[in-house]
């Protein structure tokens, strides 16, 4: 009997005529672990994919998107960003439990899901966020790389990582006012690509705004990202 | 030129941290070169958390064995492909390439003062007699099963097996599988031993690095510890989920030295426990009665008819109705025992039709001390509830019923523990505790035969008010 890799508890594999011709991708957490999983619904921003809120628009931006566009420094960099999730209470613990306490099996249960929305995606080469030495030294695998390793795309280490702070301890100021991230490790790889950053959350984006001004400055011709969590 | 002799210098506060546990690098706050210097003196040990024998993997930690549990990844610390353990995960990765540390330097000399115990109660002669045989297997070591009626004061019976302990310069250890019983022992004992240290673990507290002599904690803590323990005394042996989950069972057994006592405490010990002690492989002593003298009430048993059906119709069954009213009416406070949250939620309305104070506990609720003491305090008539209270709840005049007393999960020894909250004080040693039902289930029969017998043994022995 096959297990829900999150919560652990039996599951029931019902096998359909649907579920056998379509091929749907297998399963890994059961119905209702999935269910805690809220997908990003309605409309939505059309750079960042958060859900969009009446106070908190313009035409078909969110506000933070525009405030991002609007600032020359950063305008244009990042084309889209989807994420799969809203960032709850289950999918903080989901994660929290795959990042820190090390539980690399639970890349197996977003890549499903990703994949699912990559078929609509036009990239020609995959990279992910990188994380600092120190950080990968201590939980043994990068977050970002093992999703992209599970999904078995042409993926290419790009990044590295200028500073080692951890990003999670600083305000959306700090992070938009910081110099450069990362650095481009394979420039004469990228000229004339378009890029797909792979990353496990989407907060403020500055992260991900960083990487793409980053590759886009060494060549490439289009930024667009995936993460788990908005 | 005189040559003196001596063994390179340890580090005392890492035998104090070390001391009796296997812990991963993280959870030892002292520098990789403190460490390593320790090793090559021979001071602590170092063994890889997972290990692969024949092609099966097993855990260190926890004794995970089940293949499904085990994932192998890309690992970047050691540059291959590295198995770790998913089912302890939660305390940190152990894996093929993380290593656990232990502490095989001199041993850690606890000073314990001559006159440990401030303790001076009197015992029952029930009490007594089990005191005596705690006493003696805490020096005899082998295993001792101490089966206690429930109210019969089964803690003040380790006193004086944990005070010769203590003397003899043994390290004691008072285990649980649940954290309110480590809340409630804690205080207990650190005002029976006051001189030495007491330190309570359970998941979220905070004495975790200290060593001492006297241990109060969850069965689950064990996991980070090994060959740590002289006497391991586990009380409520049969509660959940010690009594379904080997693990806890390993991490018991990790967490004493290969010669050690462990005595075992409960009111309601599993049929193999019992089996075991009827045919000699185990010792027990029993203590019958209470401490108040007077014999545990024995359940009666109450048709009901066909309960689930006339709930969907939106009806009490007239006897339970009729029961529960006579209480209300007499102000005696209650509790009734349901076998599902489901099946509670459907009928609480109905019951609030008779009092509309009546308010249901289960075990996701937070707010679950609170209501418990609501209903002592009288500002609840009654409490609905699950088997999440059949253990640890003392109210004064309590009266108490079980709905579908046939259902599976009221087991022999749920249903003697659930029988066990009533009539437990001094000045009210008596009340009712009434097993409604659709057909008498074999468990039923066998916790009204466990309570007579009980009381039987208890006249026998004199241990009861004429």
């Amino acid at each position: 009997m096959a297990r829900c890799l999150f919560c652990v508890e039996e599951m029931k594999v019902v096998l359909t005529w649907r579920s056998l011709l379509l091929k749907k991708e297998a399963m890994t957490i059961c119905e209702r672990c999935e269910g805690k999983l809220k997908k990003l619904a309605g409309e939505t921003c059309s750079i960042c994919s958060r859900e969009l809120d009446k106070n908190y628009r313009i035409e078909d931006l969110c506000l933070d998107c525009v405030r991002w566009e609007k600032d020359k420094k950063w305008s244009g960099y990042l084309s889209i960003n989807i994420s799969l999730f809203h960032y709850n209470e289950f999918l903080k613990d989901m994660i929290a439990k795959y990042k820190y306490r090390g539980d690399y099996a639970l890349a197996e249960a977003f890549v499903p899901f990703l994949k699912d929305k990559l078929k609509d995606m036009n990239f020609d080469l995959v990279t992910f966020i990188p994380l600092s030495n120190e950080r990968l030294m201590e939980r043994g695998f990068n977050q970002a790389q093992a999703l992209t390793d599970l999904l078995g795309l042409n993926t290419v280490e790009l990044l590295t990582r200028l500073h080692t702070e951890k990003q999670s301890k600083k305000s959306r100021e700090e992070r938009i006012s910081l110099p450069q991230v990362f650095q481009v490790t394979k420039p004469d790889l990228l000229k004339q690509k378009s890029i797909l950053i792979v990353d496990d959350i989407y907060t403020t984006g500055s992260t991900l705004r960083h990487a793409a001004k980053a590759l886009k400055t060494a060549g490439a011709t289009e930024v667009s990202s995936i993460t788990l969590a908005r | 030129m005189e040559t003196t002799i001596s063994s390179p210098p340890f580090s005392p506060e890492l035998q104090n941290h070390l001391t009796g546990r296997l812990l991963l690098a993280s959870e030892i706050p002292f520098s990789p070169a403190i460490i390593s210097d320790q090793i090559k003196h021979g001071y602590v040990s170092v063994t890889s958390g997972v290990k692969c024998v024949n092609g099966q993997y097993n855990c260190v930690r926890c004794g995970n064995q089940n293949s499904a549990l085990f994932y192998t990844f890309p690992c970047k610390i050691c540059n291959q492909d590295c198995t770790y353990c998913r089912a302890c995960i939660m305390m940190g990765r152990v894996s093929e390439c993380a290593k656990l540390y232990g502490w095989i330097g001199p041993d850690l000399k606890f000073a314990v003062p001559d006159k440990v115990m401030s303790w001076d109660g009197t015992l029952t002669s029930g009490q007594q007699t089990a005191s005596d045989c705690v006493v003696e297997a805490v020096k005899r070591k082998g295993e001792l099963l101490v089966w206690a009626v429930c109210g019969a004061g089964k803690t003040e019976v380790l006193f004086a097996g944990i005070e010769a302990g203590l003397l003899a310069g043994k390290r004691i250890c008072m285990a649980t599988p649940r954290t309110d019983v480590v809340l409630e022992l804690s205080p207990r004992l650190k005002r029976a031993f006051p001189a030495i240290e007491v330190s309570s673990l359970y998941g979220g507290s905070e004495e975790r690095s200290k060593a001492s002599p006297l241990t109060v904690s969850t069965t689950h803590q064990l996991f980070r510890f090994s060959e740590a323990f002289d006497v391991v005394i586990i009380d409520e042996v049969d509660a959940f989920p010690y009594s379904i989950d080997d693990s806890l069972h390993y991490a018991v057994n990790k967490s004493k030295k290969p010669s050690a006592t462990t005595i075992y405490l409960t009111a309601t010990p599993s049929k193999q426990m019992q089996r075991s002690y009827r045919s000699g492989k185990l010792q027990a002593v029993t203590i019958p009665a209470r401490y108040h003298h007077k014999p545990i009430p024995v359940p009666e048993m109450k048709w009901s008819g066909n309960w689930q059906k006339q709930y969907l119709q939106k009806k009490i069954p007239p006897v339970i109705a009729s029961w529960v009213s006579e209480r209300l009416q007499q102000k005696i406070p209650l509790l009734l025992f349901f076998p599902s949250i489901q099946v509670m939620e459907q009928v609480i309305p109905l019951f609030q039709t008779l009092s509309p104070k009546l308010e249901t506990v289960h075990s996701q609720h937070p707010e679950r001390k609170e209501r418990v003491q609501a209903l002592r305090n009288g500002e609840v008539p009654g409490l609905l509830t699950t088997t999440i209270l059949e253990r640890g709840v003392t109210i004064e005049r309590l009266d108490v019923a079980v709905i579908g007393a046939e259902h599976e999960v009221f087991s022999e020894s749920a249903l003697v523990q659930i029988a066990g909250r009533v009539g437990r004080s001094f000045t009210y040693p008596t009340g009712t505790i009434t097993f409604f039902h659709y057909g008498k289930s074999k468990a039923m029969v066998e916790a009204i035969y466990h309570i007579q017998m009980m009381n039987k043994e208890a006249w026998k022995r004199g241990l009861l008010d004429g």
